[in-house]
């Protein structure tokens, strides 16, 4: 599947810290709607690329526009067009649902009644309108994280970027998760995703994997897997890591 | 035993890699007392004050004269009026108002009497009697050398002699007493705090769930800054001997024993406190709002206890920074032997097997 | 402008749903405010003497007498020798030891002169200084009693004499509440602000909540002044509770100048909750925080001129409470409470804190990045 009308457009982008460097001159796009996966080991800089993107974190050298915004220029417009689901599920647990809601909803510009409407929409499709006055605090692990989620698209973003949304959570509730980011994908939605389960990048339209900072593997999972004659994404990473690894050595 | 060993190498690696944190540790006991025993004192000195004097004669030109001359005062401003004092006053800038009478030379050698008046600002009740006091005396001398008899009759002669603090510095007092309270606030907030991290954080959990013994978990925490403490206490008694020339008059050993001994007291309170709180913001409330006021008011280097109503003098007794000042004074200042300090070392004692008996008691509490 | 609203009503909803803090917050600065001024007392009166009169003649004992009936003086110990005395001041249990030295009336007779030996506890200076002073000054008396007994003078006295009297404006009685209560609760309001702002940022650090606030468009200043704002606003409910509990418990009337009062300390709040942000921008854990604000707190509050007088401070002292802001509300609050010093007399304290405020609170600004 193409996917017209580049969202993101990464060149060069380098982040050193010291001398240890994070991540080390990748370049790649994405286009309008797919869902693009980040795939790597924990360590290998992916979270950092993608703050990066976000405006969290001051690239070392590089260029990138994201959401027809520069990075060196324009990094605050692009706060206005994307959304962002940070690995720790940042939602205020003192504060109920709504409030959450109608917080972020208000910061990102909506107007009360867009809010309202937004609000119960969201209430209904996660089946929470019961909950709506509960804090955020006694919610389980699974509907905090699909919380999490609905909230960071809940002003329509153009670019959504996930940091490793679905960890330690159970398959079903991971399946549930995913349908969530497929149906904002076909809302024309860019999903970024970042993750290290290997099988979650068959969900993705394409997959970057990172080892040691640099970008190994860029292609839909299809592809990946006839490339390296592998059976599964796994594999398809573990034969890459371990090249990684190999190279540490020598 | 080597369980032990290992938890207390984990809290020391925590409190070594965050270098920031332990700078302040180290160094603010420093700074605070190079700052307080230096500029903390009881006297008063550079006072501003102003004269009202209509007579402008040789005699009070030359009280005038001597009041200037003295290093308690300063002559800010000359009044004109009587009306005049009210708004020094409310300007801030004058603490006192010499008024002499109009033709005071005249009366004084004619009628043997001059007036002179002394309005002090009340609103600082301590430096205006104080004020007061010193330019009485200093009036008195220039009264005494007006008869121009070097000895009356008759006189008692006053011989006097500060124990102890011979130039009344005021670090004498104050030194003890800003020990005290650091080593007491820094203490219980450092273990409490640790303590409720830990909660908040969610791992004490874990090490609750591992088969190490609860008591050995926060003993553990509690022993580095039983170690930092010590580190404080050095530092301290350097600067304090070397740089503020404060004498250790009593044994360097019974002091830090004694300081041991509250050190562990305040580590056990921290404890205490950690076990009513699992939010590491009222853990920190609690030491920082509710205990650094009545540590600093009621632990007596600020003001003297026996002058306070009695409901405040129970209370006192209850803040342990006030017994460790006594027992610091006694042995560094007055120099004096464990027998004197007894009394104090046993109510610090004391309170550490109740601040570890309700510590425990609550620990136990929340597990079953 | 509405990102700003929503940034209150969220720091509001949170503020609400922790009610520990809220009481501590209220109640523990009431009960300070009542209990402690009690404590704040350098008035020197009943100081513990101890004599030891090594003569036991009738000039001695009248001079005994003549002191304990006196209000400043208890007699601790009446002893011929001076060693139980100086026990007595070892264990705190006397302040001054008085010596009549044997032939104290034979000297005072027959030579015209006789010593007497005052050994004071001078850990204490004030204590110390004042003790003695009263008691030279009793001393004085007795001696002139003597005199004029033993040298049958007519009641004319040829000698010129200064007369002293004193007279001390706006606190008469020299009520040492009137002096303190509002010196305390500028300390409460300045803890608890400075505490409160300067771990707020630093806790959803630690939380990460931060991050999805950086990720948003909310400008940096919106941000801030969303932290500022309801600390601020609390701060002045605290100012009022405890204006009138001075009121109640003390009678400390604020005079006509209420409104200055609030003036100052809405500015005085700005500029302290401006530092505790400050803090918070530079720290990554509350552990640090606390620490710094900790470490603040104790040179504000000691070098304030609330409890020692910051004129006898040597310079380089005095040069740090320039910049030290408790000092200035210290300042303010006791002209407008007891004296009645009206706008002009604080008009320079104010456009000081003014400018520290906005020193303050635009570092804050400026140092607060949303992309490290």
């Amino acid at each position: 599947m193409q996917f017209e009308n580049k969202v993101i457009i990464v060149d060069s982008l380098t982040k050193k810290f010291g001398d240890f460097i994070a991540v080390d001159r990748i370049s790649f796009d994405v286009g309008q709607g797919e869902i693009f996966g980040f795939l790597g080991a924990n360590g290998a800089g992916k979270t950092t690329a993608m703050k990066i993107l976000c405006g969290l974190s001051k690239p070392t050298s590089g260029k990138a526009i994201v959401a027809g915004y520069s990075i060196d220029k324009d990094v605050e417009l692009i706060k206005t067009k994307i959304g962002y689901m940070s690995q720790k599920f940042s939602l205020y647990d003192d504060l109920t649902i709504s409030e959450n809601l109608n917080f972020y909803g208000g910061i990102y510009g909506l107007s009360s009644k867009q809010i309202k409407n937004k609000m119960n929409q969201l209430l209904n499709q996660l089946e929470l309108e019961n909950e709506k006055n509960n804090l955020v605090k006694s919610l389980p692990l699974g509907w905090k994280q699909k919380l999490s989620f609905s909230i960071s698209i809940f002003h329509d973003p153009k670019i959504v970027f996930l940091d490793e949304p679905t960890g330690g959570v159970d398959p079903i509730t991971r399946r549930e998760f995913w349908e969530l980011i497929y149906a904002a994908a076909t809302r024309g939605t860019t999903v970024f995703v970042t993750t290290h389960y290997m099988d979650e990048a068959e969900y993705c339209d394409r997959v970057c994997i990172m080892v040691d900072g640099k970008i190994e593997a860029l292609n839909t999972p299809g592809q990946l897997r006839q490339i390296f004659k592998a059976s599964s994404m796994d594999q398809v990473f573990y034969t890459l890591a371990r090249n990684a690894k190999r190279s540490e050595l020598t | 035993m080597r369980q032990f060993g290992i938890f207390i190498l984990k809290e020391t690696l925590h409190i070594w890699r965050d270098k920031r944190t332990l700078f302040i540790l180290i160094g603010m006991p420093i700074a605070q007392i190079l700052i307080f025993g230096f500029a903390l004192t009881n006297e008063v000195k550079n006072s501003n004050i102003a004269i009202l004097n209509p007579a402008k004669d040789k005699a009070s030109r030359q009280i005038i004269d001597r009041i200037e001359a003295s290093k308690y005062f300063d002559v800010y401003q000359e009044l004109n009026k009587p009306e005049d004092i009210d708004l020094a006053f409310k300007s801030g800038k004058i603490k006192m108002v010499i008024v002499f009478q109009s033709k005071f030379e005249s009366e004084l050698e004619k009628n043997h009497r001059g007036d002179i008046q002394l309005i002090a600002d009340g609103s600082d009740p301590n430096t205006a009697t104080t004020l007061v006091n010193y330019a009485s005396a200093i009036i008195r001398d220039y009264q005494t050398e007006l008869i121009q008899l070097n000895k009356l009759p008759y006189s008692i002669r006053t011989e006097l002699r500060m124990l102890y603090n011979p130039q009344l510095k005021g670090a004498f007092n104050f030194v003890p007493g800003v020990m005290s309270m650091i080593l007491l606030l820094v203490c219980t907030l450092m273990t409490s705090i640790s303590i409720v991290r830990e909660k908040e954080l969610g791992t004490m959990e874990i090490l609750l769930a591992s088969p190490v013994q609860p008591f050995m978990i926060i003993g553990a925490k509690a022993v580095p800054y039983f170690l930092l403490s010590l580190v404080n206490i050095a530092t301290i008694l350097l600067l304090s001997v070397y740089v503020l020339e404060i004498p250790i008059r009593g044994s360097l050993l019974l002091l830090v024993l004694s300081s041991m001994l509250f050190i562990i007291t305040a580590l056990i309170l921290g404890l205490f406190i950690s076990t009513i709180t699992d939010s590491q913001m009222t853990a920190m409330f609690i030491a920082m709002v509710g205990m650094f006021l009545p540590t600093v008011m009621l632990s007596g280097f600020m003001f003297p206890i026996e002058n306070m109503p009695l409901p405040l003098r129970i209370m006192s007794n209850v803040v342990p920074a006030k017994w460790y000042f006594i027992i610091v004074k006694s042995i560094m200042i007055k120099g004096l032997g464990i027998s004197a300090i007894i009394k104090e070392l046993g109510i610090l004692f004391g309170m550490m097997i109740i601040f570890l008996g309700l510590a425990i008691r609550n620990f136990k509490i929340r597990l079953a | 402008m509405s990102s700003l609203r929503f940034l209150l009503q969220k720091e509001f909803n949170q503020i609400r749903r922790n009610p520990a803090i809220l009481r501590m917050m209220f109640i523990m600065p009431v009960i300070q405010l009542i209990v402690l001024p009690f404590a704040a007392n350098y008035e020197v009166k009943e100081i513990k003497l101890a004599i030891v009169d090594q003569d036991h003649s009738s000039y001695t004992r009248e001079c005994t007498q003549k002191i304990i009936s006196g209000k400043y003086f208890n007699l601790s110990s009446y002893n011929q020798s001076y060693g139980p005395a100086i026990i007595e001041v070892e264990q705190d249990k006397a302040d001054l030891i008085l010596t009549f030295p044997p032939n104290f009336e034979k000297d005072l007779i027959r030579e015209s002169e006789a010593s007497v030996f005052l050994a004071v506890n001078g850990i204490n200076g004030v204590k110390a200084s004042l003790g003695a002073a009263y008691l030279q000054m009793i001393l004085r008396d007795y001696n002139q009693d003597i005199r004029s007994r033993l040298m049958q003078f007519p009641r004319f006295n040829p000698e010129p004499l200064v007369e002293i009297s004193y007279r001390f404006f706006y606190n008469q009685h020299l009520l040492y509440p009137v002096f303190m209560v509002p010196g305390i609760l500028t300390l409460l309001l300045t803890m608890i602000g400075m505490f409160l702002a300067s771990l707020n940022i630093v806790r959803e650090k630690e939380i990460g909540t931060i991050e999805q606030i950086n990720v948003t468009p909310i400008k940096k200043y919106h941000f801030i002044l969303g932290k500022l704002i309801p600390f601020w606003l609390m701060s002045q409910v605290v100012l009022t509770i405890g204006l009138v509990v001075s009121r109640v418990v003390y009678g400390i009337h604020v005079g006509n100048h209420l409104e200055l009062i609030y003036l100052f300390s809405a500015i005085y709040m700005l500029a302290v909750l401006g530092l505790g942000l400050l803090i918070s921008t530079y720290s990554n854990t509350q552990q640090q925080a606390v620490l710094v604000s900790f470490f603040l707190m104790m040179v504000f509050i000691l070098l304030s001129g609330l409890y020692t007088s910051i004129d006898s401070m040597p310079f380089w002292a005095k040069v740090i409470t320039w910049f030290n802001p408790v000092a200035y509300f210290v300042a303010v609050m006791r002209m407008v409470v007891i004296k009645g010093s009206g706008f002009w007399d604080i008009a320079s304290h104010l456009a000081i804190i003014f400018a520290f405020a906005l020193f303050l609170i635009s570092w804050a600004i400026l140092n607060y990045r949303k992309r490290t």
